[in-house]
Parts: structure tokens; C-alpha cells; sequence
């Protein structure tokens, strides 16, 4: 695959299925979505339809719930994700090591990640049942509390009871692309730098985390679009309630969509959201390829 | 930091690694699986005794009333199938696909090959929530609403995408002098994709697939809008199940379990040979 003298049109041909697939499957629905966040548009008004230009986004701006949403949203994949990567990559680490449960223990540890994320929400909000879940129970008995704690029905704690069943959900898929990661570290990487005296922990940022980087930055970046817009736990969990406490940017959207059918007002704050969401993933990118190269 | 991938040198002490490896690595199986473990043993209490004052830690006698119950009383079998039906021909679609497409973006360099691969990344990234409403409409217009084929086409959205960079890095890591030497004995670019860097990044390409249908298995909100009523997916059986039995938690209890045990047990099958795959690869030669 030396020099290449003549234009090559097997790459394109090899690239058609997937473009035209999403060509058809999600940018003609894109350009469908963004044209109708220029309309105002409620379902059970079908006369009332008209174009109004950019007044939907005007409202966005100025919607309080959109705007603290907004924040739910920001400090929603501050936490979570990190705290998914920190006990991936601790996780992977451990199991990179030879002992003998470690083919139980790998196998164990994916559970969370191979469950539907209803079955997560549906598990989680029984151990944070006000009366009878399994933490109440625990902290009751062991006197730590002196009544029962609503977990998911008081604002000041339910973003962050469901941002743990997220943390558990999320971090068995970076211990295993670390884990993976770890693999093709060839061993005899870590054999001359043990020859050179290398301590463990000098291998560790010399061979360990250099090899590492791509896999990381290509999960981190997965993760963090993924729990963006993960919507479904919360909304089988709490619902975004109480009130707006656990309300994040796309559940708000997807609330003032199908909950007042609004489709106008609902898709702009959708469009909202991916455009400052991609702003988010491009800075990223930048970052991490620079972080790359040095 | 002790936790270090197999190094050469002297083995630490048994006390040490008891700390440093054991009781970590333990702690961390029992947060990974205790929420597991707990859905199970509820799922296995009379429903009588789970809101009972006398209730205690574990259960004084184990019953199978939830899963007959679940089984006889509402439509789980049928749930099940549907969603297996959906997630299969996700998993096929997705990676039919994207493999050839992962391979372009891994060992050519064309012009329009960084805006494509851009593209794909915003694809991705591309907020669900957004795509139901024009999807919702265009096919109800085809007539495919509430069928496999919507459900499968709408996961394919979030399959496609992903497949593609996933594929695109695992095929990264099989060294290029692997294939150009493949070329240079006469195999054709296709051939040299399909003989020499296919097998070696198979793990990958399970990886891939698994995620696939894990994703799709999981997936609800697409299922419970575009579908949901001849086509209802496990998922929304499950959500349905929390409206119609809000306190018999023995019961959804008893439904999660059974949801989420054939993804379970699917993913530890192949999870062995996965890594097995992926400690011999042919890098070291």
C-alpha cells in the first residue's frame, strides 16, 4: 500500500453502506427535526401550525427550567463520568494482575453493564424505597440515620442517587476497553523497562498509561455522549421529579415533547442541547489530541 | 500505586497482595454484583413478607410464586422473543455495515476521509430524543410502525455509528506491516482485509457485536414509542409491569431478573473467548 499514483475509489466504495445507511436512517430525520423547531407545533393543534423563525430558541433562552436543566446536565457528566473511569480503570488494573478467581471476578464485574438500563433503574429505586429498600434498612439498623431517607423523592439527594446507579452501570464498559487496552501492551514493552530499572509505578506512567491513551480517550468520548444522553434511568426512576430536581437538558426535551406535544418548543431545546453538546465533544477532541502527540 | 499488569520481577507477599489486590478487587465484585444478588433474593421472597415488619435481611424461605406468576399472568415469553428478534438484526445490520467501512477509515487515506469520519462522530453523539419524532412520522407514512423492522432501523442509528469507531480503533491496533505483507504476496486490498486483518481483530469485532446488542436488548425509549404495542420489547414489558404492579415488587423483581439474564449469561459465554482472543493476538510474533 506504498505511494499511491491514481485516485483510489475502493475507500469510497468500502465506506457506501455505512454513509448511505445514515444518510437515510438519521440525517434526513436530522434536517426533519431542525425544521420543525422553526415551527410553532402542538400536536393536538394541527391548524395552529406556522413558521416563527427562531422564537422557539428566543423561549429556550429565557426558560428557567431550561437554563437549570442545563446545570443538572453539566454536573450529570461531571460526576458520572469520571467517577466511571476512575473505578474502570482501577478495576481493569486489578484484573490485569494474575490470581486465580480472576476469570470470576472479570466475569462478575460486567453484570451491571449487561443489563437494560430499565432492569437498572427498576433494581436501584427498590434498595432506595423510602420504607422498606435495602439502604434505609442498612442505615437504620446501623443507626446511622434515625429515619428512613427518601432517596429519590427529595430534591436535595436525587440526581445524586441516581448518578450512582449510573457510576455502576457505566464503569464495567471502561475496565474492559482498558482491560483490552492493557492486552496488546506488548509484554516485552514492560520486560526492557524492567531490565532499564524502571520502578512499577515509573512502567506505569512510562508504558502503561501511553499505551493506554487511545483506548481512553476513545471511551471517555463514547461515555460521555452516551450518558449525556442517557435519559432512561431517570425517567424510569424518578421521572425527572421531584419537580424539576432531576430533570436533565434531554429529558426536558423529551418531556416537553411527548408530555404536552409540544414538538416545536421540545425539538428546538433538543437541537439546543446537541449543538452545545457537540461544542462539548469538539473541545474534547481537541484536547485529547493534543494530549496525544506531546 | 501496586496494581500493575504482569510484571517481571520478584512476587510481592501474600499480605500485600491480600491488600492490595484481594480485598480491593472483592469489594469491587460486591458493589458490581450486590444490586444483582439483592433483585434475586427479592424476587425469590413471598410477596407477603417483603412490606412485613418482621422482615429480616435474608429470607426465612425462598419461593418460585413470582416466576409462576410472572410467567402465567402476563406476556413475558412473547416480550422475550420480540426482543431477541430486534437486537439479532441489529447486531447483524450494524456490523454488515460498518466493518468494510471501519476497515477504509483503519488503512486508507483519502480525501474526505477526516470530514467522514467527523461525520460519523456527530452521528453518535447525535441526541435519541431528536430522531424519534421525524422517525415516528416516516414511518407511520411506510406503514412499518410497531413492526421488527422499525425497532431494528431506529437502533441502527445509534449500531451503525458506534460500530464504525470501534471497528475503525481495534483495526488501528493490528500493525500495517501485517497486511502489506499479505499485499506484497499477491492478496488483493479486500483479501488482505478478510484474511489477515479480520481474524486477527475478531475480538474486536465481537466486542463490537455484543455491545451492539446489549445496546439494542436495552434499549427503551425508541421500543416504547416506535413500538410497543404487537411489538413490545422486554424493556417496555418491564416499565409497563412498574405501572400495572407498582408494590409487588416480588413480581417486577422477578421480571428483571428474567430480563436481564439472557444478555447476562450471553455476554459470559463469549466474554472468555473475547479476552482469550485478544491475549493471543499474533502482535508479539
Amino acid at each position: 500500500m506504498s505511494a499511491r499514483r491514481r485516485f483510489d475509489a475502493l475507500p469510497y466504495v468500502l465506506v457506501s453502506p455505512a454513509v448511505l445507511a445514515t444518510l437515510v436512517l438519521v440525517f434526513a430525520p436530522m434536517l426533519q427535526a431542525a425544521w420543525t423547531s422553526l415551527y410553532h407545533h402542538i400536536l393536538w393543534k394541527p391548524r395552529d401550525v406556522r413558521f416563527i423563525g427562531l422564537d422557539n430558541y428566543l423561549a429556550v433562552a429565557q426558560d428557567p427550567v431550561a437554563w437549570s436543566s442545563l446545570g443538572r446536565t453539566v454536573m450529570w457528566i461531571g460526576l458520572t463520568v469520571p467517577l466511571q473511569l476512575a473505578l474502570g480503570l482501577a478495576t481493569a488494573l486489578l484484573l490485569n494482575q494474575r490470581f486465580r478467581w480472576r476469570g470470576l471476578a472479570r466475569s462478575l464485574i460486567l453484570i451491571p453493564w449487561a443489563l437494560p438500563s430499565v432492569v437498572i433503574a427498576l433494581m436501584w429505586a427498590w434498595m432506595y424505597q423510602p420504607q422498606v429498600g435495602l439502604f434505609n434498612d442498612l442505615l437504620l439498623r446501623l443507626g446511622l440515620v434515625t429515619e428512613a431517607v427518601p432517596w429519590l423523592a427529595q430534591p436535595g439527594t436525587a440526581l445524586y442517587a441516581i448518578i450512582v446507579a449510573l457510576v455502576w452501570q457505566g464503569f464495567p464498559f471502561f475496565a474492559i476497553m482498558i482491560l483490552a487496552g492493557l492486552q496488546t501492551i506488548p509484554a516485552s514493552l514492560y520486560e526492557a523497562a524492567a531490565v532499564d530499572g524502571a520502578t512499577p509505578w515509573q512502567q506505569f506512567r512510562e508504558v502503561t498509561l501511553p499505551g493506554l491513551k487511545g483506548v481512553i480517550v476513545t471511551a471517555v468520548m463514547l461515555r460521555l455522549i452516551w450518558v449525556a444522553n442517557s435519559i432512561d434511568v431517570i425517567l424510569v426512576m424518578t421521572g425527572g421529579g421531584p419537580g424539576y430536581a432531576t430533570h436533565t437538558l434531554p429529558l426536558y426535551a423529551f418531556k416537553r415533547t411527548y408530555g404536552s406535544m409540544d414538538f416545536g418548543y421540545g425539538t428546538a431545546l433538543a437541537c439546543t442541547f446537541s449543538l452545545l453538546l457537540l461544542g462539548l465533544i469538539v473541545l474534547y477532541l481537541r484536547r485529547a489530541g493534543r494530549d496525544i502527540r506531546s | 500505586m501496586s496494581t500493575l499488569p504482569n510484571i517481571a520481577g520478584p512476587r510481592p507477599s501474600a499480605l500485600r497482595r491480600a491488600l492490595t489486590l484481594h480485598l480491593p478487587m472483592a469489594a469491587i465484585v460486591l458493589f458490581a454484583i450486590g444490586p444483582y444478588l439483592w433483585m434475586l433474593l427479592t424476587s425469590l421472597r413471598p410477596e407477603a413478607t417483603l412490606f412485613s415488619a418482621q422482615r429480616t435481611l435474608l429470607p426465612d424461605a425462598l419461593t418460585s410464586a413470582n416466576y409462576v406468576r410472572l410467567f402465567t399472568r402476563t406476556t413475558f415469553t412473547v416480550n422475550l422473543l420480540h426482543s431477541v428478534v430486534v437486537a439479532l438484526g441489529t447486531v447483524a445490520v450494524g456490523l454488515a455495515m460498518s466493518i468494510t467501512a471501519a476497515y477504509a477509515f483503519s488503512r486508507y487515506r483519502f480525501p474526505g476521509r477526516r470530514a467522514l469520519m467527523m461525520t460519523f462522530l456527530l452521528i453518535n453523539m447525535f441526541p435519541l430524543i431528536l430522531l424519534i419524532i421525524p422517525l415516528f412520522i416516516t414511518m407511520r407514512v411506510l406503514s412499518i410502525l410497531d413492526t421488527h423492522l422499525a425497532l431494528i432501523l431506529a437502533h441502527s442509528t445509534f449500531s451503525i455509528p458506534f460500530a464504525t469507531w470501534m471497528m475503525t480503533s481495534y483495526f488501528d491496533a493490528i500493525p500495517r506491516s501485517l497486511d502489506e505483507a499479505a499485499l506484497v504476496d499477491g492478496c488483493t486490498p479486500l483479501g488482505a482485509m478478510v484474511k489477515v486483518v479480520l481474524p486477527l481483530a475478531l475480538p474486536g469485532v465481537i466486542a463490537t457485536g455484543i455491545y451492539i446488542f446489549i445496546t439494542s436488548w436495552n434499549e427503551y425509549l425508541y421500543a416504547s414509542i416506535l413500538a410497543g404495542q404487537d411489538v413490545r420489547t422486554l424493556t417496555v414489558a418491564v416499565q409497563t409491569l412498574i405501572g400495572e404492579y407498582e408494590i409487588a415488587w416480588g413480581l417486577l423483581t422477578a421480571g428483571g431478573v428474567v430480563g436481564a439474564l439472557p444478555v447476562t449469561v450471553l455476554f459470559l459465554f463469549i466474554q472468555k473467548r473475547l479476552i482469550a482472543g485478544m491475549t493471543q493476538g499474533a502482535v508479539k510474533g
